[in-house]
């Protein structure tokens, strides 16, 4: 890594959207020849600052300079030919067009009669080559091959255009360990060739183990820039949620603990070895009436992917469930629904609301299709359904018939969540029920969670909020790389920071298991639990 | 005051999706008046009461369209489309003129009814046909219904023998043909079908399903919604539609041309929903809307007749007015208008990108 200038330096860049700021005053250096990854939660600012560099969103403020030169890229095309190349999460190839195609599209080499696809395969084998991958044939369909390979052939293509920086954000969320460490050859190789490579990955394993340096952000803002070797997990994940190790502590989890002797109760859900391939692995899990479990981990962890089993979303592979102490097969929402499971969605957008539909009908939505379409709910019903949940969710404004499309965020939430509640769930899954909204309706909505548990409704609460999750539940089921890696019983004494360093102490231990890092480098003492904590429960064996 | 209200009330009826369509018709009709001043002149024929006249031309050409266009807007409003009801109606009519034949006795109720009862059943059957392929198998609707499209006809011609057939069976050719309190029945008909239809689909909670799945069909799933069988029954419905259009159509002239009957239907029973005011991206639908645009269709098929149109240019004569009619429903067309009348604020703005990024990046 040479400390010579910068290849890209961008300095004080502020975005502002209509009433936000979605970056503030951020600085960012990439040099030549080093992985540098860029961290931070979701909503923090990472793609915002990726799309400011590549001119896909206009700076407000700051300044951009590559290679020496302050610059101002119109757009990824532009970016891409001063030589910053971008592959973005989700694979953008086109699949029904050859290898060679996808690697060339939009650069073929041109003859006299159009394209010359004889040089285009040529150079599309010599971009392929430089990765490594010389083995595949340029004319077979894109389709052919395997996601991780697809991601490698995005990055041919990106590099096609001779890249001197190569973004990769988030190229590994669908791979799978071995593929990213087919990955990462290629980053290395690459990079000792001298290219500068931003790496985005929600996986902390794969930081450690890829990156050279790291710059946080946290709400749009600059958090700092330092030597991944010199920051220990525990100060990373710190600074990415923004609280302290003393802060943390001081969060006591308040709920109360009743002296219940669970083992003796026939839970209402037993899962075991629920899993899915791909998204989450064997899980066993048991959830008691009236209690709310949650479940921490970071984005990508198997949260979301554990949660949509239960409600039938997504269908199990393996594994089965036991509800109220009979065997259930939970094939598809509507058998959730029917087993009086409720699942509000992370994704409001795409999977919660229906947006030119009115308050009115997206709250009996649920309720109306359990019963189907030949049963109408009476208006009057309807009416009492809808007045009832708009009044003690507070609903503003609280009118029924205005469509929720025009709501801000918070209400649509509490819309969705009294469509959920209407239905008289036992067991109320919340989804990130509280992202993205503001303090007083996040207020609101953890007062009726609290509430519901003593009404005896059993609710899984899942939040990238550890405060909340430790502050809400009573037992706190951890994840980490799409499985379980503990349980925590919650009490006065536990902290987001007892939930962090699980995360941070499994990571150590797996991390040095794969070899993927020394256990040295990455290790750093982690506390012993309190002696009056209840200590975490063992991880279940890995299949 | 007053004014500011009347105007608002204007707004409000301007900004119907179907507002236009209306204004289409009378402005079809006004320009017969003007070729003919006698044109919506209506009498009564002495011999059997019966109204008679342009007008009752038009109600009596619409009552196909009128059948096709509901069940159309139906399937659209889920996000498919069903390019089979021409077909459909051409296999109806096959069914239906076939039995009469075969059964003779021309004079017979049970005749007519049994044709009715079976070239609905096939109708149905064809029906099921596309939803179990939309629905289950997962095909797309436009391959679906196109498959069954060309298929269609061909069962027509198997049942017909590739013949043209006629029957005569006077129960059957009153549906199309006679007269209840001097109107056509085959109107009436319509109108009370479509009106049973929007009942059934507003009072139940079917249109309401339809919608959510057409608008959001990720979120309608995650509501426990089961695409599957709201699917199917659309599908049917909208064959079982066509198949009563076929019958009308075929009960005219009491003989089924099983390359003519219902050809090319399926276009004008999507423009029908289109010039309603239903988007064919699915969601919100209006049946009132379809009624009006099979009522556009049917008024523009008679004007092109009337005003004396070479039949080489009524297609493109069809063509603008409809143009033109979906020009004037277009948002943007018509925030240009309201551009030149307003001061041209929104064109000093470089980034019109900015606003859509605020909901991808709103920090949490």
């Amino acid at each position: 890594m040479s400390e010579s200038l910068p290849i890209v330096e961008m300095r004080d860049i502020s975005i502002e959207f209509p009433g936000v700021k979605a970056l503030d005053g951020v600085d960012f250096r990439l040099f030549q020849g080093e992985v540098h990854a860029l961290m931070g939660e979701n909503g923090a600012g990472k793609s915002t600052l990726i799309k400011a560099l590549t001119g896909v969103y206009k700076i407000d403020g700051g300044s951009i300079v590559v290679a020496g030169q302050e610059r101002q890229f119109h757009g990824t095309g532009d970016a891409q030919s001063a030589g910053v190349s971008t592959v973005y999460q989700e694979v953008n190839l086109v699949t029904n067009l050859s290898i060679g195609e996808n690697v060339m599209l939009g650069h073929e080499i041109r003859g006299a009669f159009g394209v010359n696809w004889r040089a285009t395969h040529a150079a599309a084998t010599e971009a392929l080559a430089t990765l490594g991958l010389e083995h595949l044939d340029t004319h077979k369909p894109l389709s052919t091959l395997s996601i991780a390979m697809q991601q490698l052939v995005a990055i041919s293509r990106a590099m096609a255009v001779k890249a001197k920086v190569l973004i990769l954000d988030e190229p590994t969320s669908s791979l799978d360990a071995a593929e990213v460490e087919g990955l990462f050859r290629v980053m290395r190789t690459l990079r000792d060739q001298g290219v500068a490579i931003l790496f985005v990955s929600h996986f902390l394993d794969q930081i450690y183990a890829i990156s050279d340096r790291l710059t946080i952000l946290r709400n749009g803002k600059y958090e700092g820039e330092y030597l991944t070797r010199e920051l220990d997990r525990h100060d990373l994940i710190s600074k990415m949620i923004g609280k302290d190790l003393g802060t943390l502590s001081s969060l006591g989890g308040n709920r109360r603990v009743e002296e219940r002797d669970y083992a003796a109760e026939v839970p209402l859900l037993d899962a075991k070895g629920l899993g899915r391939r791909g998204s989450i692995e064997p899980t066993d899990l048991a959830i008691h009436r009236g209690e709310v479990v949650g479940f921490a981990g970071l984005l990508g962890s198997g949260r979301t992917e554990l949660a949509r089993l239960l409600y039938g979303a997504d269908r199990a592979d393996e594994g089965e469930i036991t509800l109220r102490g009979k065997r259930v097969d939970i094939k598809n929402p509507a058998d959730g629904l029917d087993k009086r499971i409720a699942f509000s969605t992370e994704n409001r957008r795409d999977e919660g609301i229906i947006a030119d539909l009115t308050v009115r009908e997206n709250m009996i939505l649920a309720v109306q299709a359990e019963r189907g379409w030949a049963r109408p709910i009476p208006r009057k019903e309807q009416d009492e359904l809808v007045e009832k949940y708009i009044a003690a969710l507070n609903v503003r404004p609280a009118d029924p018939n205005r469509l929720i499309k025009n709501l801000s965020g918070g209400n649509q939430q509490k819309v969705l969540l009294g469509r959920w509640l209407a239905t008289k769930p036992e067991l109320l899954i919340l989804d990130e029920p509280t992202r993205g909204i503001d303090v007083g309706a996040k207020a609101e909505i953890q007062e009726a969670v609290a509430e519901l548990a003593e009404d005896g409704v059993s609710v899984v609460f899942i939040s990238s909020e550890l405060e909340e999750v430790v502050r809400l539940s009573e037992r706190i089921v951890v994840l980490k790389d799409h499985q379980k890696i503990g349980e925590i019983v919650n009490g006065p004494a536990i902290t987001a920071q007892h939930v962090v360093d699980v995360i941070a102490a499994h990571g150590v231990e797996a991390a040095a298991e794969s070899g993927i890092i020394d256990a040295e480098a990455g290790s750093h003492p982690t506390e012993a639990p309190h002696a009056n904590v209840p200590a975490f429960a063992a991880p279940e064996e890995e299949s | 005051m007053s004014t500011a209200a009347r105007s608002n009330w204007l707004r409000e009826l301007i900004r119907k999706p179907y507002f236009w369509g209306v204004v289409a018709i009378f402005a079809l009709l006004a320009l017969n008046v003007l070729k003919d001043p006698n044109y919506l002149a209506l009498s009564v024929n002495p011999v059997n009461g019966n109204l008679v006249g342009n007008v009752v031309d038009i109600l009596r050409a619409s009552a196909p369209i009128l059948m096709i266009a509901v069940g159309m807007s139906l399937v659209i409003a889920t996000g498919g489309i069903d390019l089979s009801v021409g077909s459909v109606m051409a296999v109806s009519g096959a069914v239906a003129m076939v039995f009469m034949k075969d059964a003779g006795q021309s004079g017979s109720v049970g005749v007519a009814l049994g044709a009715i009862g079976l070239a609905l059943l096939v109708s149905a059957v064809l029906g099921a046909i596309n939803g179990v392929l939309v629905a289950y198998i997962g095909l797309q609707p436009f391959i679906s219904t196109l498959i069954m499209m060309l298929a269609g006809r061909g069962i027509a011609k198997v049942i017909t023998e590739g013949q043209n057939t006629s029957a005569t069976n006077d129960p059957f050719r009153w549906i199309a043909n006679g007269f209840v309190i001097g109107l056509p029945v085959v109107f009436l008909l319509a109108i009370i079908i479509v009106i049973i239809v929007g009942l059934v689909v507003r009072r139940s909670a079917l249109g309401l399903m339809i919608e959510a799945i057409g608008i959001n069909p990720k979120a309608s799933r995650m509501a426990g919604i089961k695409p599957s069988g709201l699917l199917l029954t659309v599908y049917i419905l909208s064959a079982v539609l066509a198949g009563i259009a076929g019958i009308m159509s075929v009960g005219t002239v009491m003989t089924v041309d099983v390359s003519r009957t219902g050809y090319q239907m399926e276009l004008d029973a999507i423009l029908a929903v289109v010039i309603g005011g239903t988007s064919l991206a699915g969601g919100k639908f209006s049946i009132g809307g379809a009624v009006v645009g099979a009522l556009l269709i049917a008024t523009l098929d008679k004007t092109i007749v009337f005003l004396g149109i070479s039949s080489s240019a009524t297609p493109a004569f069809k063509a603008i007015v409809i143009v033109v009619l979906c020009l004037l429903q277009s948002d943007r067309v018509r925030s240009w208008f309201g551009q030149r009348r307003k001061p041209p604020q929104l064109k000093s703005d470089p980034t019109p990108v900015a606003p859509k990024q605020q909901k991808q990046e709103v920090p949490a």
